[in-house]
């Protein structure tokens, strides 16, 4: 084989770049970051996309599939950001949606109607958390990282002003306003493959009523994720359909 | 190295299966050929965690068993269908003959799994499951026929202690049989496994256990490992005699043996 040097070598030379094909490409850009060959994320990529058919609920592999098919529509998301005064701002304080930031008690105590409170109450009543999003592994630019945790983070958000439940058709109805929204190949594929797991009586709802209405929404309304959600809690969600050009849910 | 093994403790054998094509269990059926245990035998199988090589001692043993009871019998050509059937009782409480394994694991999720897959498998007698680390064993000298140990030397962090170890627990006679990733001195063969270990099993253990890190621990801790003749000298270095090993698939696995006297 190659020359190998002695062992006496110290052990755990890692991160560091040079060392023939022993090192991937690039070093880490953020916590959380894995750098990765072109070989390693389309492995990855073709990898998610089987795992996340296969096992719907490997939210993990959804992510990765997202983080490894984004080349193209996440810095078409950023520029989107950059050139929106609030996506702007959204983009230089990076806010992060989670527990530890959210104020609970604030937001129960808002009117019914108010984003916070139907955010809080769809947090309960399907009981998931914002803090089971993945954080950003395969995304080698730290800006499209933040974006793409944004749109993980935002999700929630969105099932609120669209009021779709977590059930697989509600998750379907999101992933195609998604997509339209967002171009994220992880959307799209998830929006064409996510019905098979619906029974025919729910296809039918979701091609006739809700379909169109999200299609609709999602290129009539303005970039979601250019919305600072977290300065709008007050705002009632009707107004806030309204001036992003979601259509109201059938 | 605990932390590794906890999260990968359940899809190991998937894994394995994966990363391998299947092979590995093909290196483990000749790591028990080469072994050959009479039924007798006690063996301690380290970094056994979830079974491979303790199963399949028992099923060797339980066959070579059963090939020695039909040869008995059939020198018995004249004994009466009574005497015949009595014998079966006899020796069907004695299907290993008094060969036994014990399992020793640094981690208690492996020997979950592996007790849980025993259990499954439906092995029950002359199997036992302890807790306790390579370089210092909870056993007294002199106790064992043979030892074994197959992809987990290199998980140790002093692996000169894993062999003192070794050679100490021992019976004199004994054997010491370790089963690892070795290094392929073949240069076109060498950047091809090379490229499958570092392009494709990270990402193997990505999408099938959801642990990326773990996975390139595991590629780079079998470059970081002695190479075979290295190998060999720290197991002579300890005592032991009559050191060897054998190739497996171009030297990707070997095998390194070596006798207490």
């Amino acid at each position: 084989g190659r020359a190998r040097p002695s062992h006496s070598e110290p052990r755990g030379r890692h991160g560091r770049g040079g060392e023939e094909e022993e090192e991937e490409g690039g070093h880490q850009l953020y916590p959380g970051h894995i750098p990765t060959s072109p070989l390693q994320k389309a492995l990855l990529a073709a990898g998610s996309a089987v795992m996340s058919l296969y096992d719907p609920y490997r939210h993990d592999m959804v992510a990765v599939l997202g983080e490894t098919t984004g080349c193209l529509a996440l810095p078409n998301l950023r520029d989107k950001m950059k050139n929106h005064p609030e996506g702007y701002h959204i983009l230089q304080e990076r806010p992060h949606i989670r527990l530890s930031t959210l104020d609970m008690a604030r937001l129960q105590g808002l009117p019914d109607g108010s984003l916070g409170r139907e955010y809080v109450r769809f947090l309960e009543k399907n009981k998931v958390s914002p803090d089971t999003r993945m954080p950003t592994k395969f995304v080698d630019d730290e800006e499209l990282a933040y974006v793409i945790q944004r749109y993980r983070e935002v999700h929630d958000l969105m099932h609120t002003l669209l009021g779709m439940p977590t059930t697989m058709l509600g998750e379907v109805v999101v992933k195609w306003f998604e997509a339209v929204q967002t171009g994220l190949p992880m959307c799209v594929l998830g929006a064409v493959f996510g019905p098979v797991w619906l029974s025919a009586r729910k296809l039918q709802v979701l091609a006739t009523e809700l379909l169109p209405w999200a299609i609709r929404s999602g290129f009539n309304a303005s970039c979601v994720l250019n919305v600072y959600y977290e300065q709008r809690w007050e705002q009632p969600v009707e107004s806030l359909r309204e001036e992003l050009g979601i259509f109201p849910p059938p | 190295v605990y932390q590794v093994f906890e999260s990968v403790a359940k899809k190991y054998d998937v894994m394995n299966d994966s990363m391998t094509l299947g092979i590995h269990r093909i290196w483990k059926d000749i790591l028990m050929h080469k072994m050959n245990p009479s039924p007798g035998t006690l063996l301690l199988d380290v970094a056994g965690g979830t079974g491979d090589i303790a199963f399949r001692f028992i099923n060797y043993v339980r066959s070579v068993q059963k090939l020695q009871l039909q040869r008995k019998l059939k020198h018995h050509q004249n004994l009466s269908w009574q005497e015949i059937f009595e014998s079966y009782q006899k020796d069907q409480f004695n299907s290993l003959g008094d060969s036994q394994v014990v399992v020793c694991d640094l981690n208690r999720e492996m020997l979950k799994v592996g007790k849980q897959k025993a259990k499954h498998l439906g092995y029950s007698e002359g199997l036992s499951w302890v807790l306790g680390n390579a370089e210092e064993l909870p056993f007294d000298n002199d106790k064992f026929d043979v030892y074994t140990i197959a992809f987990g030397i290199r998980n140790v962090t002093r692996i000169d202690l894993a062999l003192q170890e070794a050679y100490r627990v021992l019976k004199p006679g004994g054997r010491f049989l370790c089963l690892e990733f070795s290094h392929v001195s073949n240069p076109l063969l060498s950047r091809l496994y090379d490229l499958y270990s570092f392009q494709v099993i990270p990402v193997l253990g990505e999408v099938i256990a959801g642990d990326w890190k773990s996975y390139q621990y595991l590629v780079e801790s079998i470059r970081q490992f002695p190479p075979q003749e290295e190998l060999k000298a720290m197991i002579e270095d300890v005592g032991f005699f009559k050191v060897d090993y054998e190739n497996l698939n171009f030297g990707i696995v070997a095998i390194h043996s070596g006798f207490k006297l």
